[in-house]
């Protein structure tokens, strides 16, 4: 799979070094993300791993470096821009919205596409109906391709832990991302359900052409199915490229292992 | 008849969408409103209309009003009394200084006014939450009593501080005041508030409504998909103000016909229309209705059973009924936070399964 050659480069981060008080989440990371690869990051607990897709989209602010998206440098990024310009993600620890129905948390991740004003929605008339209908449809779709039908109307905090994590999934499809930022798809899943959700992120990526960077413990499924490997340990990247040279990289090696630092 | 799902297929996204998918569900709230509009106004007299019917109407669009912004957005407010004051001085102000004014615009620039007030002390919600936000709101209650009490402006310097409704005419039928006739100011009510309901139930199964349900779900995960938390926020206190005003109108305007700010506009306003939503079911618009009808025909209930029925002290029987009310709002609390809205979908899920069980 390593062979298959990507696009330019959507996403570049570029020195960056982020702090909460005297925690040092990441110091000076920079990689890129290329369009069309699936694109791991893995490392220890506590690498910053997480940190860093929060910087991406926005949620904080690093001290230092700078992010480039679709050819566009900043200093930081804003949650409801990174949004509305193409980049969804999934949480580490489900984030969904435990009062609704699945219908309706997978249809709060269009929320960016649609704009009818509100006296139209409270008509539910004209554009505003329109705009519902032809939205619904797109929602449909993710519903059939992630094979949800039957929980449509169920509200999702009485979904099992392995429908949620899909749920969310679909959430973040129903933006149409170009990126999607996974964090940790897989985490607390039985083998069945691991295999459902990495032939999901496979799907997503080659169907839809989804640019996708994802965090995972599982050393098998990041093995099988990224392009390339970032790997971070104590907020610094100290390997970057395909999983068999990470896989060959002895710093990896004995940052797993749990070897000292010097 | 039977309550069935089984059989009645949605072919269309559209068809799903509508208000009531479930046709019993369709033709019983149809029937209702059939028979509110066109059979209750024949049988009616002043009593009803005063002591059950008005009230009801006007706090079932108060409590609709609330539950927009605490059930819906996850917003918890103390200033509801102070919101309907806000919507019936403007009221008053504007049929005094504008006689010839349509009542129907007169109570629309009420809520208008209102929405403008409540996203003023709705702007604290961005950086507060929860019981700050509660004692930030308890703070526009108070201010706005006071400042109705002590600008004698808004109540056109009348000697005593009251304010009193003119008599108001809407197409040629007398609608406010002591000798408007009972059916009209209960059709009049009975039409705001049933537009109101519909526009309610149509915003928050739309994107907006969905926003605020977000937002009070995860506000944190609503802000990384693309919620704007301050945008959503302060929406949901301006619809939320918007109907708290246009309730106050109508509590005062048509049903209290002249007020005292305290008294009418105080804090157990606040509490009364929280308990509503509560008792009736947060997130629901059904639950406003159910709750603003329990809370106000306990009181009478109770009185009759109590006073008239065991020949109990007035005063003992007063005591009785704020304990009962008490002991319900726990009990909802705890036991069924989604109040009688969700006791009235269970009754109907097992309704849906009989005669067979599972
Ligand atoms: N909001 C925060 N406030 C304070 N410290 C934080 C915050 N977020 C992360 N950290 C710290 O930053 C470091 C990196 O955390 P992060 O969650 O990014 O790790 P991770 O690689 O995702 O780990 P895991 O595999 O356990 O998910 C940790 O030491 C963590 O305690
Ligand atoms: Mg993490």
């Amino acid at each position: 799979m390593s062979e298959r050659r990507n696009g330019e480069v959507l996403l570049s981060v570029d020195k960056i070094s982020l702090a909460f008080g005297g925690v040092r989440a990441l110091e000076g990371v920079s990689f890129d993300v290329l369009e069309g690869e699936i694109r791991a990051i893995i490392g220890p607990n506590g690498a910053g791993k997480s940190s860093m897709l929060n910087v991406i989209n926005g949620f904080y602010h690093p001290q230092e470096g700078s992010i480039t998206f679709k050819g566009k440098t900043r200093k930081q990024m804003r949650p409801h821009f990174v949004a509305s310009s193409g980049v969804a993600r999934t949480f580490q620890n489900i984030a969904l919205f435990k009062g609704m129905s699945t219908l309706d948390n997978i249809m709060t991740g269009r929320n960016t596409k649609m704009k009818r004003g509100i006296l139209w929605q409270a008509l539910h008339y004209g554009p505003a109906r329109n705009e519902e209908i032809e939205n619904r449809g797109h929602v449909e779709k993710v519903i059939d391709f992630l094979e949800i039908q039957s929980i449509r109307k169920t509200p999702v905090g009485r979904l099992p832990y392995g429908m949620q994590k899909r749920v969310e999934l679909g959430r973040a499809l129903a933006a149409e991302p170009e990126l999607l930022l996974l964090d940790e798809p897989m985490a607390g899943m039985n083998v069945e359900e691991k295999e459902d959700m990495c032939r999901f992120v496979l799907d997503v990526n080659e169907e839809f052409g989804t640019t996708i960077a994802l965090i995972e413990h599982d050393m098998g499924v990041v093995m099988d199915i990224s392009d390339r490997v970032v790997v971070l340990d104590y907020g610094k990247k100290i390997a970057d490229g395909t999983p068999d040279e990470v896989r060959a990289n002895q710093d990896v090696v004995d940052a797993y292992l749990g070897v000292a630092h010097d | 008849m039977f309550y069935r799902e089984a059989g009645q297929f949605k072919d269309s996204y559209e068809s799903d969408q509508a208000i009531f998918p479930v046709a019993q569900d369709r033709w019983f709230v149809f029937g209702v409103v059939i028979a509110a509009f066109a059979l209750v106004p024949f049988f009616i007299g002043d009593y009803w209309t005063n002591a059950v019917l008005l009230p009801l109407l006007a706090y079932s669009l108060a409590a609709l009003g609330l539950n927009i912004l605490t059930g819906y957005c996850g917003q918890v407010s103390l200033g509801t009394g102070g919101f309907l004051a806000v919507g019936a001085y403007t009221t008053f102000k504007l049929v005094t200084a504008f006689p010839e004014l349509n009542f129907i615009l007169v109570v629309l620039f009420s809520g208008a006014t209102t929405a403008a007030v409540g996203v003023v002390f709705g702007l604290p919600s961005l950086r507060i939450k929860g019981f700050y936000l509660a004692v930030a709101t308890l703070a526009a209650q108070f201010f706005l009593v006071w400042m109705f009490n002590k600008v004698e402006w808004f109540f056109n310097y009348s000697p005593t501080g009251q304010i009193t409704m003119p008599p108001v005419e809407l197409f040629g039928v007398l609608i406010t005041g002591p000798r408007a006739p009972s059916a009209a100011k209960y059709l009049f009510c009975l039409g705001v508030v049933a537009v109101a309901a519909y526009a309610a139930k149509n915003i928050v199964r739309s994107r907006i409504g969905r926003a605020w349900m977000a937002i009070r779900d995860m506000d944190i995960a609503a802000e990384l998909i693309g919620i704007r938390p301050l945008m959503t926020k302060l929406s949901a206190f301006a619809v939320s103000s918007f109907y708290i005003g246009m309730a106050g109108s109508l509590y005062f305007g048509v049903w209290l016909g002249s007020a005292e700010p305290i008294e009418a506009f105080g804090i157990e306003q606040s509490f009364l229309v929280l308990f509503m939503i509560i008792v009736g079911g947060l997130g629901s618009i059904l639950g406003s209705f159910l709750g603003a009808a329990f809370m106000v025909l306990l009181p009478i209930v109770l009185k009759n059973f109590m006073v008239d029925g065991l020949s109990m002290a007035v005063v003992t029987a007063k005591h009785v009924e704020i304990m009962s009310l008490g002991m319900l709002i726990v009990f909802f609390l705890i036991v069924e936070p989604h109040g009688l809205a969700r006791l009235w979908q269970i009754a109907k899920e097992k309704l849906r399964l009989w005669p067979f069980p599972h």
